[in-house]
């Protein structure tokens, strides 16, 4: 894509910030109809209407809102470390907005074409956990420090099984790219690697049930690292009054809103490059059937936007049905379970990519 | 060298999501584990016993709707009952089929509250809002009989403020029959709920002779396994007539008397209470529901305890009496004050979260307690 902006402007600064632009938008964008989408879909599940005044059943009600928090007064505890109080939503904000650089909406659609782009998004997603400790420490606030603990206790713990996850992903695949991982899996569902990948062979069959436990597992353990219920335990409302953002408000809040809705959909869209073919259809292109090639991308994208936002109403349904863990039934659940299990199937689907 | 370590101070409300109205928790915590909890409370205090000495009897009836403001039908229940043994009349038997009514859709209402407090402060909000849903339609049946939805001074002494609506009796019975699959919906989505069983079972674990001593009631003593309930040990009204089981905590999914059996047996009696409902809505004979109220309330000289059995326990009014129109003294003996006091015993080693768990089985009410 920035090869592209730039033999059109030929200037890579612009094309080097318009590309930066893109992902910006998308995050804002999702995050404004994700939050919508959340009371929407939590009135429905709780008989009720959600927002209904603001626009056509309530959609400008986040933009509302958002109007709501920029104009608010700022307020710094005469306590609270500033510089670091005023860091942290930034950096949060920061660490789930780069991991949109990565990630291919289509294959015409991709901020950067690195090699490296999992271990990209492993590395720059941990900014999110010194943000919010930086968040829970600053404020001097007891309820933001536990808050902070708690989140730093889980996201560090969750992120052994989505790697050893993604490890097995990568063994499976050969490469760190999220683009190539989606170009392998074209064509049709089938091809999908939670089928068992392209490749057509006994393996693919072995692999069918081990992708499907790979899947669950990276499921469940991003579902705790975006912090949400049933391990939304940091800032867990009716214990810790809102956790590491307790001392928050206004816009500086609203970033920690918009994180939490961006790193809801970045998951999202890593567990679809990963197992369900990425921006691939599952069936075919309509441009190439009649001819019209540059359908194809937008389709891409279609396919892409539809698979992410499936997982995260999912992420929504589960939130709005389930309790909450305890802290130390959250961490029972990562290391006796999560992780050993993660452990054997990454040993399995080694042998199997063996054979 | 030892490092040196200090255990923090949490204060938990009084403006806090979860501490039931102003309640005020004094945490004493070591990382997340609980080493003390200190109750404060009082930041509600309406002076309720020093106004009804300056009331006349029936005067104290909308104060008495303040105090469990959740179950205000069953304070008025209790004052009236109290009063009238002080003055010694006969109530008509349509007052006390409808009183008993009230009552018990009062409990259910009051028990759907604790219930979907109980879940909403473990972080199921679904169920919280269902359960409100229910709780509408019997707010609405009360508010067809006298008007209010909340703080009714529907008992009278002698009687009734108002009589039942014509419909009142075909609504109920429509309540009864939405309400019964509501309650396997209920079990379905949070009672047996594979992570509210997590959470609640095994904690706060209440030993019953600890809950004698302490002098708890209500759903609290059942759960912790005896079947102590005013209605059967000391009948009032006309409850002796009635079919219902006191259910009491088994111990299903952890130890007996732990939080999840105190939720459960609020579960279980909301069943028993409509079934009471389903006995007495056929029978409720005619007559006039003003026919028996004194003209002049002026009991005379002597004192009288009173108990009713309120959703969150047994609740009882002292009242002496000295011959004029107004009460020397009203004590009133709260089921919630009595039962918070058990937070500090129940809580020690257990985590920051499982406080909230358990404040939320215990299922006090400020009104009750601050009075």
């Amino acid at each position: 894509m920035y090869q592209f902006l730039y033999n059109l402007i030929g200037n890579e600064i612009i094309a080097g910030l318009l590309v930066a632009v893109v992902p910006l938008t998308i995050i804002l964008v999702f995050a404004l109809f994700g939050i919508w989408l959340e009371r929407k879909v939590s009135a429905h599940m709780q008989d009720r209407l959600g927002p209904m005044r603001t626009g056509w059943h309530g959609w400008l009600q986040t933009v509302a809102d958002l109007m709501k928090m920029l104009q608010k007064e700022d307020i710094i505890a005469t306590d609270a470390d500033k510089t670091l109080y005023n860091i942290a939503p930034v950096l949060v904000f920061t660490g789930s907005f780069a991991v949109y650089a990565v990630i291919p909406f289509s294959s015409k659609l991709l901020g950067s074409e690195v090699e490296i782009g999992l271990f990209y998004v492993l590395a720059i997603s941990s900014l999110v956990v010194a943000g919010i400790l930086m968040a829970g420490w600053s404020a001097n606030n007891k309820y933001s420090l536990l808050g902070a603990m708690r989140a730093a206790a889980q996201i560090i713990s969750y992120e052994i099984p989505t790697a050893l996850i993604v490890l097995s992903m990568v063994m499976l695949t050969g490469t760190l790219s999220l683009d190539k991982i989606s170009q392998m899996q074209t064509s049709s569902f089938w091809n999908w690697n939670i089928f068992g990948g392209a490749i057509f062979s006994l393996s693919k069959f072995l692999l069918i049930p081990f992708m499907f436990v790979g899947a669950l597992i990276i499921f469940i353990s991003t579902l705790a690292e975006v912090n949400r219920v049933p391990f939304d335990i940091p800032e867990a409302e009716s214990e810790l009054v809102a956790g590491y953002f307790t001392e928050y408000c206004g816009m500086k809040w609203g970033m920690f809103m918009l994180a939490e809705y961006g790193n809801m959909f970045a998951v999202s869209a890593i567990i679809s490059i990963l197992f369900f073919g990425g921006y691939q259809s599952p069936f075919g292109y309509l441009g190439n059937t009649i001819g019209a090639q540059w359908l194809v991308p937008f389709e891409q994208g279609f396919w892409f936007l539809a698979k992410g936002l499936t997982l995260v109403f999912v992420q929504m349904w589960l939130r709005w049905t389930l309790p909450r863990l305890r802290v130390d039934q959250l961490m029972t659940v990562c290391w006796k379970y999560l992780i050993p299990y993660a452990f054997i199937n990454l040993i399995i689907i080694g042998i199997i990519s063996i054979l | 060298m030892a490092l040196k370590t200090e255990t923090m101070v949490l204060n938990m409300g009084p403006q806090h999501p979860s501490t039931h109205g102003v309640l005020r928790l004094e945490l004493e915590i070591e990382g997340e584990l609980i080493l003390s909890v200190k109750p404060h409370i009082g930041y509600l205090h309406r002076c309720f016993e020093k106004h009804a000495e300056a009331m006349t009897y029936p005067q104290v009836i909308p104060y008495t709707d303040r105090l469990d403001y959740l179950a205000a039908m069953g304070n008025n229940f209790g004052y009236v009952i109290a009063v009238e043994k002080l003055l010694g009349i006969q109530i008509p038997e349509r007052v006390e089929y409808i009183r008993v009514i009230m009552a018990e859709l009062q409990r259910i209402a009051s028990h759907l509250v604790a219930i979907a407090t109980n879940g909403a402060d473990i972080g199921a909000l679904t169920p919280f809002l269902y359960l409100f849903r229910d709780r509408e339609y019997i707010l609405s049946l009360f508010e067809m009989t006298c008007g209010a939805r909340m703080l009714y001074n529907y008992m009278w002494i002698g009687g009734l403020s108002h009589d039942i609506h014509p419909d009142f009796v075909r609504k109920t019975k429509e309540f009864i029959n939405h309400f019964r699959p509501t309650i396997v919906e209920l079990n379905n989505l949070l009672t047996f709920n594979k992570i509210f069983i997590e959470r609640t079972a095994n904690v706060g674990i209440l030993p019953l002779d600890t809950a004698i001593n302490f002098g708890a009631s209500g759903p609290v003593l059942r759960g912790s396994g005896l079947a102590f309930d005013v209605r059967r040990e000391d009948p009032y009204s006309i409850y002796n007539r009635f079919d219902f089981e006191i259910p009491t905590g088994k111990g299903l999914v952890g130890t007996v008397g732990d939080c999840w059996d105190r939720y459960y047996v609020r579960v279980l009696e909301m069943e028993q209470s409509l079934r009471i409902i389903e006995q007495a809505i056929d029978n409720i004979p005619e007559g006039d529901v003003h026919s028996a109220i004194p003209k002049r309330i002026k009991p005379p000289k002597g004192t009288i305890y009173s108990r009713v059995e309120n959703p969150r326990g047994e609740l009882g009014y002292f009242i002496i009496s000295d011959g004029n129109l107004n009460p020397f003294r009203v004590k009133v003996r709260a089921p919630s004050f009595v039962n918070l006091e058990l937070m500090g015993e129940l809580c020690k080693g257990h985590l920051v979260a499982d406080v909230i768990a358990i404040l939320g089985s215990l299922d006090i009410v400020l009104g009750e307690i601050d009075r």
